[in-house]
């Protein structure tokens, strides 16, 4: 690991300006995917700002009747959360779905959106990948891309966003708070992260002086409507091929509002409202899930390994809705 | 995931170093006030600096579960952790269980079900079965299989491991 200098942060104005104060400065949260990657020298800060002292460790309510998650609440106590359990049992599930019971003890929820792809060469510094050096090219297109994504790639990049959570937060329609030199703001989420384009090295509408404080989760938590599909080579402790985190408001059999967000297919969690309004009055039909599943996939580009995540996230999408329908019967 | 060869590590030399750090880490019920240099993970503080070689290095990735250690109760990977970061906080290794001259009862009964074969992976087992119980969260053998998913048993001694985290699971119960 490269050497670097520590500092710890005792309020959010002092942890902005501390990042601010030298080019080459990152926060530390829990620490498990930095750390993991300056071991390997993938990232090479020269300064650390250790964040988990702030007080941004709780949950709320808000005053629109949603929770607000401090940024450094960890994965593990998010998930088990009484309120996010019984209110927004899609993000326990979404959480639960990814990595493992030590992981999630360290990992936060502002760690979480920030971390990094899993793409193979973007780890081995020995081979060319514009994400981890700008301008170098992109070994995955033309390499082993089985894990790579299908939508919204580029020429220079077709990683995919590793977070189960973040799939989740996408159909929630969460909000990002915020803190920079330049004061607060609120993103939408599905403006946070980005496609790669031509600047593939940066993976989220983050400014590098801005710290995350909170997520704030919307009222309305599709409780009763709900799955998150995780599909992977095994079934515990493995990112996802493809997953799905669906959610129905239903009538009877009449759907009112449907989400859908994908995971494991793109640079970002990938949702369109087009196509989820597709739903919208009609029948919870297997065929209109199957309508909804082409809509999605519009579009899809395979680079070979992974030409199979087009049909498996067509019949993902479509497995998931149908779980999401289904759950009263099981209740 | 190849690391740098050797060489190209000598930068981190020729800088100065930046200064080490004064951390205070109840250990094993002991306070222990040490100076860390801010790039020491807690596993390698806990092997190389205060010889407590109990808790084991597998994959230094957070990948295999062998350096679990219990850090005010909760396991975490002491490999992804930095020790700076754990100032003031209670860390519980493999060393700090056994009490009185008694192995703590999870100790105890991955001796009784023969539930290692090179060892290697088990302080992290055993740690890790104690932070499960601490949660409270495995209900059925499934939840087991799942919540025990980060620690690696290369010997596979997945099924005797299983029934030792059951019988565990039992116990603490049963109180
Ligand atoms: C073996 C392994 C398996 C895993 N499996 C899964 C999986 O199946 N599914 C899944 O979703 N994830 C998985 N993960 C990833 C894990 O969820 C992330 O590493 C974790 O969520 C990151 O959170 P952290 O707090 O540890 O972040 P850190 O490592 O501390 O930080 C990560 C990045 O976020 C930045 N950052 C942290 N907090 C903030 C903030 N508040 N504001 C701005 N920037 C911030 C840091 O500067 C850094 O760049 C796995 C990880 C490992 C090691
Ligand atoms: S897909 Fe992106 S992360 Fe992977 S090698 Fe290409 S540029 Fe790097
Ligand atoms: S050594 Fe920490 S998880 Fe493998
Ligand atoms: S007993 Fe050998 S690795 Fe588990």
């Amino acid at each position: 690991m490269r050497s670097f200098t520590y500092t710890r942060a005792n309020d959010v104005a002092n942890a902005v300006d501390e990042v601010s104060a030298e080019k080459e400065s990152k926060f530390i949260a829990g620490g498990t995917n930095l750390l993991d990657l300056m071991k390997i020298q993938v990232e090479r800060p020269s300064h650390l700002v250790d964040i988990t002292r702030l007080a941004l460790d709780t949950i709320e309510e808000t005053a629109e009747g949603g929770l607000r998650l401090g940024a450094l609440v960890t994965n593990a106590d998010t998930a088990y959360h009484e309120q996010v359990e019984k209110r927004y049992p899609l993000l326990s599930h979404a959480i639960l779905a990814g990595a493992t019971a030590q992981l999630r003890n360290m990992a936060t929820d502002g760690g979480n959106l920030m971390q990094r792809t899993r793409c193979y060469y973007f780890y081995d510094t020995d081979t060319p990948c514009n994400k981890r050096e700008p301008g170098s090219g992109c070994s995955a297109i033309n390499g082993y891309n089985r894990d790579l994504a299908i939508l919204g790639t580029s020429e220079h990049c077709i990683a995919t966003h590793p977070s189960d959570m973040a799939v989740a937060l996408a159909a929630l329609e969460a909000n990002v708070r915020v803190t920079g030199k330049a004061g607060e703001r609120v993103i939408p989420f599905s403006e946070f992260h980005r496609l790669p384009g031509d600047t593939p090295h940066i993976d989220t509408n983050l400014k590098p002086d801005e710290i995350i404080t909170a997520i704030d989760l919307p009222a309305k938590g599709f409780a009763d409507h709900y799955t998150y599909l995780k599909l992977r080579d095994r079934a515990s402790y493995a990112f996802a091929l493809v997953s799905v985190a669906a959610a129905l408001d239903l009538d009877g059999d009449t759907v009112k509002e449907a989400r859908v967000a994908l995971g494991g297919v793109a640079h970002k969690p990938w949702r369109i409202p087009e196509a989820e309004a597709l739903l919208k009055g009609k029948p919870a039909t297997r065929e209109n899930f199957q309508k909804v599943a082409e809509a999605y996939v519009q579009g899809a580009k395979g680079y070979g390994h992974n030409d199979f995540k087009i049909e498996l996230a067509k019949r993902a999408i479509v497995r998931a809705l149908l779980q999401a329908k289904e759950m009263e019967a099981k209740l | 995931m190849k690391n740098k060869p050797e060489h190209e590590n000598t930068e981190t030399a020729s800088l100065s170093s930046p200064p080490k750090e004064t951390v205070t880490l109840h250990i094993n019920g002991e306070a222990k006030q040490l100076e860390v240099e801010p790039w020491t993970s807690l596993l390698d503080l806990l092997r190389d600096h205060l010889n407590l070689t109990g808790t084991k290095k597998g994959c230094d990735h957070g990948q295999c579960g062998a350096c679990t250690v219990l850090v005010d109760g909760k396991r975490i990977n002491s490999c992804l952790t930095l020790a700076v970061m754990k100032d003031g906080t209670k860390i519980t290794t493999i060393e700090g269980l056994a009490k009185d001259g008694e192995l703590h009862p999870v100790q105890q009964a991955f001796i009784d079900h023969d539930a290692f074969q090179c060892g290697y992976c088990t302080p992290g087992q055993i740690c890790s079965t104690i932070g499960l119980i601490n949660e409270g969260k495995a209900k059925t053998l499934d939840d087991i299989r799942d919540l025990m998913s980060g620690n690696v048993c290369r010997c596979g001694a997945y099924t005797n491991i299983v029934k030792v985290v059951q019988e565990a699971l039992e116990r603490s119960q049963q109180r």
